[in-house]
């Protein structure tokens, strides 16, 4: 069975700082992490790899640092790395990206085989749009399946799969047929810790680097900001919010006195939760009370 | 959205995305503003109201019909929706019904929408950010080679009649406008809780119009085995609690989660924690809250013993209000908490949990 | 994993560590770098100033690529009184040379540009991955290293312990003492960030040029340390660190000083506005040439801060690292290329080599500064204010005539200290200068 992973590099969103005059990003020292969201995806083709055979594929698209990235992947244990890097790349919006590494995929099929499951993280911490991985899917027509919070069944035999989805106000069993895309939702499993092996192994890895011609892509008008119908237009700080938390005074209050004056402020700024609550206790404290 | 949107778009006609607006004719007929109305088990999720009543400004504003998309399995199963998207602005209603979109799955979904888009043609669609709007319209957007701006947090109509999609980007140290010039619909999906519901006009009716799914159940591969409602299960439901209590290192001890739990009992809000908590083992993963754990949007989160540090921030941010339990008075959190208690948690929280318990208790036997 | 054999294994990548690495994995030995960290740097804290000469002996043309902030073209010394500092200014248009001396750094980006370098050289290169003991045969030879990873051993003719002051790699294996509090200072330090064009406005700078400021005074409260704050592109080091064992005896956190320090109103203005995003904390070996351990043994050498090469009055620590460094590294080489045993008696040539470099050189002239400084306290809190009140007299025009301001002020440092004490410090501080 081939898994592919596609995981982005993005810059640790707690580092992120914003210059106070020009209003751009200071990149300046940013350390750039692996989506975290991602983590959860790959960690989840490890899995099935151990557990039914095969070889799970690492693939990014971004500037040829995302290599960092791509090797970070390797350590954990996947088999195989993918960088996609041209400067036709850059500036790609969702459906841009999902062209891009469509491609790549399709190219991916052909060199190493083609995957059964290709694996997106729920969304990325920068773009945060969770589009790319329902866009991928639709462009390689696969089943796609998000927000997956656990794949109960899978056999790679009769190409059947069965997962739960987290749907509005439910889980939703579904079962589909392979090969299927899949956004695995956040919480779902633990990031292993690679071994000495896999460590020394992704240290000396040769990082399979494609540009957009290797990958088979004809039309660069579909790629990046050519290929972006959606336009930034405007880049700005949020309105910083100037008050800071309103603190209760304390100043020689007990714990019980400062709680009810807390409860009081509260039930102050939102009365309609007061009443909310109180339908909710009479729903709840009536055993209660016939107790006592 | 476009990534590094540091980086300054380039000048116009830039091929598809130029950044000067030129509409091609095909397109120049595309007209009026849809919302997909997000309806599960009858229901209809709070942010298609929130989209009505944003939608419907919108619509003013380009002169043109507001119009909600309705989908279901049963004429039945969707009365209620059709008649509420009514009564919150809508002029018009496309239904799509038939069996096959009895539960929501994506292919059957996307092929209903999309038809319809490419009947009806609308300039703009709009969508929930929820699991299932952002499933769909990543699909359609797709199908229909167009731009999606995602997760909005404010829309407007610019000089030009375009629609200017505002949305956090960066884990929200920055905010951008995003247009999508050249190409229709212009779509974006927009985040629950950050619009409000519009006036609700009792007896408002219009035009349906229903449309063909052409889709037999067969032709569809993936099926619904069975749908757990979240009630029925105690499983944590983080991102659509309403009241959420979570703890932080600053409780000191697995034990004194405990307290959390109590509060959290008492207000029959869902509880969770800080990443810390789950890397001690106190809590379950499924509770971490925070940009590698749950995002929530509840109407009160009460963070006891929490720093607020960047990653826990952007998870909770879109919380309506705040409470910080905090020792320390320049705790990062309280930049964005509304509220704050300066002392021990291990303290007030057993003192909350007892206040709100009298006074619950107390006013429901009154009232 | 036990099949697995390397020329030499190097525990840590700091400044010592890539200087080692680079110089054996150049000359085509085959180089394993373990390194706990995330990425190079990414534990590593610095004020920072890099010293080019040591660099350019390694890597000639770094200047092309390197991660430089600003080179130094003016250093202020500040004897620090409660609300006032006299100062030493030196600035120097001779410092916008065509190779400049002296660069500000941040040593998270420094050490992975420098990491990169020697992964380009052809070393292997393990980040989070804990060297957690020295492997040896029967015989007690170092055969290579276990980590904390799964299967984690792996061996090498070679290893060379860059592990950073604490060293525990080598204390635990027996081969040097736990560092001694009174040999080390604990600093603390902060980046504050403030756009290009405030920084270069505040500072008077023009460019790439920055500012560097060396502080001492009550500032320390008392104990024997410094602070330190410099200029960087669109940010402002600003650090404080006192020798361990004193914070052991004092009140006041390290934290607590820092804090104090950044409120000093000769400081203060030149953070205004600053947006702090990083607090770290980080030891300094300051015991001088009398502390160095044992730096070398049967299959292994110490080099950088785990073998207390730092000079603690100039603040310089990454310069000797890397020397010692390079020196280790040349040394392993030649024996490799001899086909000699990394045995003690081989790497003796080690040492050997260092005294004929600066880093012993400078190391043996210094070597009473530390016992000076620690046994002389008054020299942090007593002169810093006689100074102060001595230039506030000489500078207050209040119709006092200029002959009794100066008995006035000589007669102050009579009164707080004796003639022979004057004497004798300056004479003992001489003394230990030279
Ligand atoms: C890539 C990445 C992803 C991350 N994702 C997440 C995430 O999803 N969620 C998350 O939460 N973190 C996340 N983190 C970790 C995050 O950076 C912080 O380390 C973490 O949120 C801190 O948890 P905390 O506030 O409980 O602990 P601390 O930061 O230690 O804060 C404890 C607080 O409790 C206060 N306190 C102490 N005693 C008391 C008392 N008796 N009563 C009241 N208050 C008291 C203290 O003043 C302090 O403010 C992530 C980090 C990284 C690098
Ligand atoms: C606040 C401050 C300001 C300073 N300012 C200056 C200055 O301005 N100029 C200057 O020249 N020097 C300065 N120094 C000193 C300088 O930082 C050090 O001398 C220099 O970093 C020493 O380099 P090193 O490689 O020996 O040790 P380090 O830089 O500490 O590197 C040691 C590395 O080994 C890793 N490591 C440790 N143990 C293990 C293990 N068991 N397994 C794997 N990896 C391990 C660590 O993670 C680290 O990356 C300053 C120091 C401090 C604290
Ligand atoms: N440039 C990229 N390279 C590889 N994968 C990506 C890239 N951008 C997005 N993805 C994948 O798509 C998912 C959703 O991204 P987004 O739509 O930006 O929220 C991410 O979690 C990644 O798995």
């Amino acid at each position: 069975m081939h898994i592919v992973v596609c995981v982005k590099q993005v810059p640790d969103s707690a580092q992120i700082r914003v210059h106070p005059v020009t209003n751009t990003i200071m990149r300046q020292g940013v350390p750039t992490i692996i989506n975290p969201y991602d983590l959860f995806a790959l960690e989840e083709a490890l899995r099935l790899r151990d557990r039914h055979g095969g070889e799970v594929t690492v693939l990014t698209m971004g500037p040829p640092m995302a290599e960092d990235s791509l090797r970070k992947a390797l350590t954990f244990g996947a088999d195989r790395a993918v960088l996609l890097t041209d400067r036709f790349f850059a500036g790609s919006d969702t459906l841009a990206t999902s062209f891009a590494l469509a491609s790549a995929l399709k190219k991916i099929g052909e060199e190493f085989g083609e995957p059964t499951i290709v694996f997106t993280g729920k969304q990325t911490i920068d773009g945060d749009t969770a589009q790319v991985g329902p866009g991928i899917a639709k462009r390689l027509k696969l089943n796609q399946l998000t927000y997956i919070s656990r794949i109960s069944e899978l056999d790679p035999e009769t190409g059947s799969i069965t997962v739960e989805r987290r749907a509005e106000g439910g889980l939703q069993v579904l079962s589909t047929r392979l090969p299927a895309l899949i956004t695995m939702l956040e919480g779902s499993n633990e990031m292993r810790r690679g071994t000495l092996e896999d460590a020394l192994r992704a240290a000396r890895a040769e990082i399979v680097t494609w540009s957009a011609a290797d990958a088979g892509i004809e039309d660069l008008t579909r790629c990046g900001l050519r290929g972006s119908p959606t336009i930034v237009k405007k880049i700005f700080s949020p309105q910083p919010r100037s008050e800071k938390a309103e603190a209760i005074d304390t100043t020689d209050l007990s714990p019980d006195e400062i709680a009810r004056s807390l409860m009081g402020a509260l039930f102050e700024r939102k009365p309609d939760l007061e009443t909310d609550l109180l339908h909710f206790a009479a729903t709840q404290f009536d055993q209660e009370v016939g107790h006592g | 959205m476009a990534e590094a949107p540091n980086k300054p778009a380039p000048a116009a006609g830039a091929g598809r995305g130029g950044t000067k607006k030129e509409l091609p004719e095909h397109f120049k007929a595309y007209k009026h503003v849809w919302v997909a109305v997000e309806v599960e088990h009858g229901v209809v999720h709070p942010v298609s109201f929130e989209l009505l009543g944003e939608g419907r400004k919108l619509a003013d504003k380009r002169g043109v019909e507001l119009a909600g998309v309705v989908m279901g399995g049963s004429d039945e199963a969707i009365a209620e929706a059709v008649q509420a998207t009514f009564e919150n602005g809508a002029d018009v209603v496309y239904t799509v019904v038939d069996p096959v979109l009895t539960h929501y799955r994506n292919e059957p979904y996307t092929k209903a929408l999309t038809d319809l888009v490419n009947t009806y043609q609308p300039e703009i669609l709009l969508l929930g950010a929820t699991n299932l709007g952002r499933d769909l319209a990543g699909s359609v957007a797709t199908t229909l080679l167009t731009g999606l701006t995602a997760d909005c947090t404010e829309l407007a109509i610019d000089d030009e009649g375009s629609l200017a999609a505002t949305r956090p980007t960066f884990g929200g140290s920055l905010l951008c406008t995003i247009f999508t010039l050249n190409f229709r619909p212009q779509m974006a999906t927009v985040r629950p809780r950050v619009m409000s519901a519009p006036e609700i006009q009792p007896g408002r009716t219009g035009r349906v119009v229903s449309h063909p799914l052409g889709l037999a159940e067969d032709d569809v591969i993936t099926k619904v085995l069975k749908f757990v409602a979240d009630r029925d299960t105690d499983k944590a439901q983080l991102p659509y609690a309403d009241i959420v209590v979570a703890g932080g290192l600053g409780l000191r001890s697995a034990e004194n989660f405990q307290l959390v739990k109590n509060l959290a009992a008492v207000l029959g809000a869902e509880y969770g924690g800080s990443r810390p908590l789950v890397q001690k083992g106190w809590i379950p993963s499924d509770r971490q809250i925070g940009q590698t754990g749950k995002t929530i949007r509840p109407r009160l989160y009460i963070a006891a013993g929490i720093s607020g540090a960047i990653q826990h921030r952007v998870g909770v941010e879109g919380s309506d209000l705040i409470v910080a339990i905090n020792t320390d008075p320049n705790a990062p959190i309280m930049d964005f908490a509304h509220l704050a208690v300066i002392g021990d948690a291990v303290q007030l929280l057993p003192a909350l949990t007892e206040a709100f318990r009298k006074h619950l208790s107390v006013n429901r036997m009154a009232g | 994993m036990s099949d697995v054999h390397f020329d030499a294994i190097v525990v840590g990548a700091g400044p010592s560590g890539n200087a080692a690495a680079y110089t054996m994995a150049k000359q085509g030995l085959n180089v394993l770098q373990l390194e706990r960290g995330e990425y190079p740097g990414s534990k590593n804290v610095q004020g920072a100033i890099l010293y080019a000469k040591s660099l350019e002996e390694i890597i000639p043309d770094f200047r092309d690529d390197a991660p430089l902030e600003r080179h130094v073209i003016e250093q202020r010394m500040w004897t620090m009184g409660d609300a006032s500092h006299v100062g030493m200014h030196y600035r120097s248009d001779d410092f916008n040379e065509e190779k400049p001396n002296r660069y500000t750094i941040i040593r998270a980006q420094f050490d992975k540009w420098f990491s990169r370098k020697v992964r380009e050289a052809g070393a292997t290169l393990l980040c989070e991955t804990t060297v957690t003991e020295l492997l040896r045969d029967a015989s007690g030879k170092v055969t290579g290293v276990r980590t904390d990873r799964n299967a984690g051993k792996v061996f090498a003719d070679v290893v060379v312990l860059a592990e950073g002051v604490n060293g525990l790699v080598g204390q635990r294996s027996g081969l040097r003492p736990e560092v001694a509090p009174e040999n080390v200072a604990l600093a603390v330090k902060e980046m504050h960030f403030l756009p290009r064009e405030v920084i270069e406005a505040r500072f008077n700078l023009k460019g790439d040029e920055g500012v560097v400021i060396e502080a001492m005074g009550t500032i320390t409260d008392g104990m024997t340390g410094t602070g330190f704050l410099y200029t960087n592109q669109e940010s402002i080091s600003v650090g404080i660190g006192c020798i361990v064992s004193d914070f052991a005896e004092s009140e006041t956190t390290p934290y607590g000083l820092l804090e104090a320090f950044k409120n000093h109103p000769s400081i203060k203005p030149l953070l205004e506005g600053s947006e702090c995003k990083e607090y770290a904390s980080h030891l300094i070996p300051e015991g001088g040439y009398n502390a160095i351990p044992e730096l070398y043994g049967d299959g292994w050498l110490v080099v950088g801060d785990a073998g207390q090469f730092v000079n603690a009055v100039h603040r310089e620590g990454s310069n000797m690292a890397m020397t010692t460094g390079r020196i280790a590294g040349e040394t392993i080489v030649w024996l490799n290329r001899r086909r000699d045993e990394m045995s003690k008696a081989n790497l003796a040539e080690y040492r050997k080599r260092l005294e004929e470099t600066f880093v012993m050189k400078d190391l043996k002239k210094y070597r009473k500064i530390p016992h000076f400084l620690e046994a002389n306290k008054h020299v942090f809190t007593l002169y810093p204010k006689l100074f102060s009140d001595a230039a506030q007299a000489w500078f207050r025009v209040d119709g006092t005539d200029k002959w009794s301001k100066e008995k006035q002020i000589v007669g102050s440092f009579r009164r707080s200290r004796s003639v022979l004490g004057l004497v004798g410090d300056a004479f003992k501080l001489a003394r230990a200068w030279r």
